[in-house]
């Protein structure tokens, strides 16, 4: 097989570069099936060691990989090369400070996951065996466990982009959302209150990207709606 | 504080430091944090990228929610399983904490799947059983859909943020600081910033995880280079029963993602190139569900005897279309994401090509079934602790698993002694509350190991990434599911030939920020020390055990061989010697060895 594909990565050193470029390459396809994490891997091992970029699992479940592939988000490690328009433009998740090429600092992201409380909050004594919730109670909760915090949502929406400092986002918010959900948790009374405001969650307007970048198949809008829909019936 | 020689390196002082974020380290963090102390995690990756996150089955508890159960039988599944190498008071305490702790996971918010009577549902695994292997096929692999290792990352991520721990993030740690043959700290680079760390700490935690980076084809992530053993061996300590590593039978052919036992364990099943559910043969009871050893061990006598599938006849069949739409997206939706991204398949419909695969280190750090790593010496039969060095999780060898884990004992595993650990080292705190005044040069090595590679005339070598590939062709050929002494000579012979490329190989990359090419090279530096510990104790073990299958050996000999190896790297070459078994429990009868049928 001599079949190679094209890429244009993004390339950005801060030590040596004062703005960042476009670099081309150009990668055997060695397999069917290849995902674009391969093909960074190619780079890196064979053309430029210095292509940086985050990679753990492989397999799309740590969220290490989360990059722009021409225009959309997506995990490289999951994203089959084929089918994908060439030069295939990487870039890093947009809107987010960078790092170094593909890497980009993702301490905001984590702060705004920490802000929503993310973690079981009860009144009631531990008890002495597993705490019971009946199988349709547990189903609530999928489609939101599984997301692996990946940040391809949240910078994907305009909105975010523009008031990022202040709306949550949808990552975040689709946890919070699992929280709330959660039959075994106290705090929905408190977890509103925090979320009732008009830029952590009302900056949402529905635009929808969110819920197209997640490689993950969840739906972070209709987390948002749930949200909503939870304010407004407190409140009648 | 500030005194060391150098202010390039950044001195911290904690109670305790964590090197590693993943299940291990964070449910360990969790009770020091809790109890008040001052605990440094530092990992490679951020917290939630862990490997943990990719486990899949479950974790196993004698709960009894579906049928009995009895943590002695737990315990007796779990010293067979390990083909009688496992240490039986480690094994007794670990199945007798279980149930306690996965409830304790469940109060922490781990949203396990459920019951009709709204209690943890447990599954069938591989080499489970009820009554001491007379009551049939147990069901006690507790589990949240197929996701239990991401669902108990990011339940200890969050309880963790909850408690206040104090992350250092993408922090790699380059070497321990040992004086007075104790522990005191261990010196980091901040892979973000490109900087310098030395963290002294009263107990040093190593929580590293595994090495399946050392293999070509492997279910692990790309940072399982098993550092934590390397950093042992640089510091002369030993690391125990390398040559144990499981082959998981079904990773997905050629490529490496695991799928889960779970398949097997909610009905699916094994077939060769002839169609024949070839198991009934191997293991007449448990059938699929024997354990993984014994599995793997089939699948490659099958494709040895011209039974394997495909163009080039290299890998068995996994059915489980039979199981039903609608069980396989509610039960097992991950490993239907991952067949049809992987192999191209769609499980309700076609089987999934599968491989063993290697996948988990029962070999690491040595340690007691307190959790402090002890090292022996030559002739005497009693452990020496080495003060204030722990090791927890995949990255030790306690060892509950011995030749041969069962599969859902090591998330069990990682929250057991993640806690355990906890508990004695503030027992440990509590008996030494200084820190030492360390040698002021104690920076030294760690930053020479860094710098090596960055300085400018090291350049136009081999290419790190090169040498690695070569080492892990080697292992992948030399030290599969079957083994044998020419083979295995051979391979020793070019591992031992190979380290000597790390000398000559180079990096491009000469930048300080975010240097991942820099990573991987001390990565490999990692990785080469494991993979020839491991071909050494490989080649040096004249017997069959656990995952330990050699043609020419086909028996275990308990009489020769029940015993523990330990390599240490002594100058050029690796030394390994021996330790006897724990056989005695902590409080039940030993099980003695017999043999091992499925
Ligand atoms: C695909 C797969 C499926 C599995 N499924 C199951 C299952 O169903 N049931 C079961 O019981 N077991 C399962 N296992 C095994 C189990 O998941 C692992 O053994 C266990 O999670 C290991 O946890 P750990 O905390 O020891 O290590 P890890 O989770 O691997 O964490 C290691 C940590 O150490 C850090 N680290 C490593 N080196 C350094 C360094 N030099 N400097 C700084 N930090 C460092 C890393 O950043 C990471 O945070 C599975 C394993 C795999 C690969
Ligand atoms: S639906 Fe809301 S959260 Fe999602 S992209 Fe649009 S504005 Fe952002
Ligand atoms: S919701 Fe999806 S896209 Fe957003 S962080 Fe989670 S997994 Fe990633
Ligand atoms: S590398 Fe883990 S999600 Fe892609």
């Amino acid at each position: 097989m001599n079949k190679t594909v094209k890429l244009e990565i993004y390339r950005f050193n801060p030590e040596t570069d004062e703005k960042p470029y476009m670099q081309s390459f150009e990668v055997p396809i060695e397999k069917p099936g290849m995902k674009l994490l391969d093909a960074l891997n190619y780079i890196k091992w064979n053309l430029d060691g210095s292509l940086t970029y985050r990679r753990s699992c492989g397999e799309g479940v740590c969220g290490s990989d989360g990059m722009n592939i021409n225009g959309v988000n997506g995990l490289g490690c999951i994203t089959p090369i084929e089918g994908l328009k060439q030069p295939i433009k990487v870039r890093p998740l947009p809107n987010m400070p960078v790092t170094r090429d593909l890497v980009v600092d993702m301490k905001h992201f984590f702060d705004q996951y920490k802000q929503i409380k993310p973690w079981l909050q009860s009144n009631t004594p531990r008890p002495e065996h597993e705490r019971l919730q009946s199988p349709a109670e547990r189903a609530e909760l999928d489609g939101s466990y599984e997301c692996v915090l990946c940040g391809c949502c949240t910078t994907s929406c305009p909105s975010w982009w523009w008031n990022g400092d202040r709306f949550l986002g949808p990552a975040a918010l689709l946890q919070a959302n699992r929280w709330l959900k959660d039959s075994r948790d106290d705090a929905a009374g408190e977890r509103l209150d925090m979320l009732e405001d008009s830029f952590k969650l009302y900056r949402c307007h529905q635009i929808m990207n969110c819920m197209e970048a997640c490689p993950k198949d969840l739906n972070p809008t209709k987390a948002i709606n749930d949200i909503k829909r939870a304010l407004v019936k407190r409140k009648v | 504080m500030a005194y060391l020689s150098t202010d390039k390196v950044e001195h911290h002082h904690h109670d305790v430091v964590i090197i590693g974020a993943g299940g291990a380290g964070m449910r360990c963090a969790l009770q020091l944090a809790e109890a008040g102390y001052r605990v440094a995690v530092v990992s490679k990756v951020l917290p939630t990228r862990s490997h943990t996150v990719a486990a899949q089955g479950g974790m196993n508890a004698a709960l009894g929610n579906l049928d009995s159960d009895h943590w002695h039988w737990h315990m007796y599944d779990t010293v067979k399983g390990s083909d009688y190498l496992g240490d039986q008071d480690a094994i007794e305490y670990m199945c007798r904490a279980a149930p306690q702790l996965v409830k304790e996971l469940e109060h922490q918010g781990v949203p396990f799947s459920r019951n009709d009577d709204g209690k943890i549902y447990q599954r069938a695994f591989g080499g489970q059983s009820r009554e001491f292997g007379e009551g049939g096929q147990a069901k006690r692999t507790c589990a949240a859909a197929d996701r239990t290792g991401h669902a108990i990352l990011h339940t200890m991520y969050q309880q963790n943020i909850k408690a206040g721990t104090h992350f250092y993030e993408e922090f790699f740690a380059l070497n321990l600081i040992m004086e007075d043959g104790g522990c005191h700290g261990v010196m980091a680079w901040d892979i973000g910033k490109g900087e310098y760390h030395l963290f002294q700490a009263k107990a040093v935690i190593l929580a590293t995880g595994g090495a399946g980076r050392i293999f070509k084809t492997t279910t692990n992530a790309h940072i399982c280079t098993g550092d934590g053993g390397a950093l042992c061996l640089d510091a002369g300590l030993p690391i125990e029963d390398m040559e144990f590593f499981q082959f998981h039978p079904t990773g997905i052919a050629h490529v490496g993602p695991l799928i889960s036992e779970a398949v097997r364990g909610e009905g699916g099943y094994l077939l060769n190139s002839e169609g024949e559910r070839f198991m009934e043969r191997y293991a007449p009871t448990a059938k699929d569900l024997a354990s993984r050893d014994v599995v793997s061990r089939a699948i490659a006598l099958e494709i040895r005897a011209g039974k394997g599938c495909g163009t080039n006849k290299d890998y068995a069949l996994l059915k489980l279309d039979h199981l039903g739409e609608e069980t396989i997206l509610k039960k097992l939706p991950n490993i239907h994401e991952l067949a049809l991204r992987f192999a191209g398949v769609d499980c309700t419909k076609e089987p999934i090509p599968v491989q063993p695969t290697a996948h988990y280190t029962m070999g690491g750090i040595p340690t007691n079934r307190h959790t402090e790593v002890v090292i022996n010496h030559e002739g005497s039969d009693g452990e020496e602790k080495v003060p204030g060095l722990f090791a927890i999780g995949e990255a030790a060898c306690t060892s509950v698993h011995g030749a041969n884990r069962l599969g859902g004992n090591s998330l069990l595993e990682i929250v057991v002694f993640g806690r355990a650990c906890g508990l004695k080292v503030m027992k440990w705190l509590s008996e030494h509350r200084y820190h030492k005044t360390i040698d002021p040069d104690a920076w030294h090595a760690g930053v020479n190991r860094v710098e090596r590679w960055l300085a400018k005339d090291n350049k136009g070598g081999e290419k790190v990434g090169d040498v690695r590939a070569n080492m892990q062709d080697i292992m992948q050929s030399h030290f599969s599911v079957y083994r044998t002494e020419d083979v295995m000579q051979e391979g020793v012979t070019a591992i031992e030939s190979l380290k000597e490329a790390i000398h000559q190989a180079s990096i491009d990359d000469k930048h300080r920020i975010f240097n991942t090419e820099l990573v991987e090279a001390l990565e490999l530096e990692n990785l080469m020390s494991l993979a020839r510990a491991t071909a050494a104790c490989a080649a040096n073990r004249k017997e069959s055990r656990g995952a330990h299958a050699r043609d020419d050996y086909p028996e275990r000999d308990d009489k020769q061989w029940m015993k523990h190896s330990l390599a240490t790297v002594q100058g050029d070459t690796v030394e390994v010697s021996y330790k006897p078994v724990r056989s005695t429990p902590m409080t039940v009868e030993s099980f003695p060895p017999k043999k091992r049928v499925y």
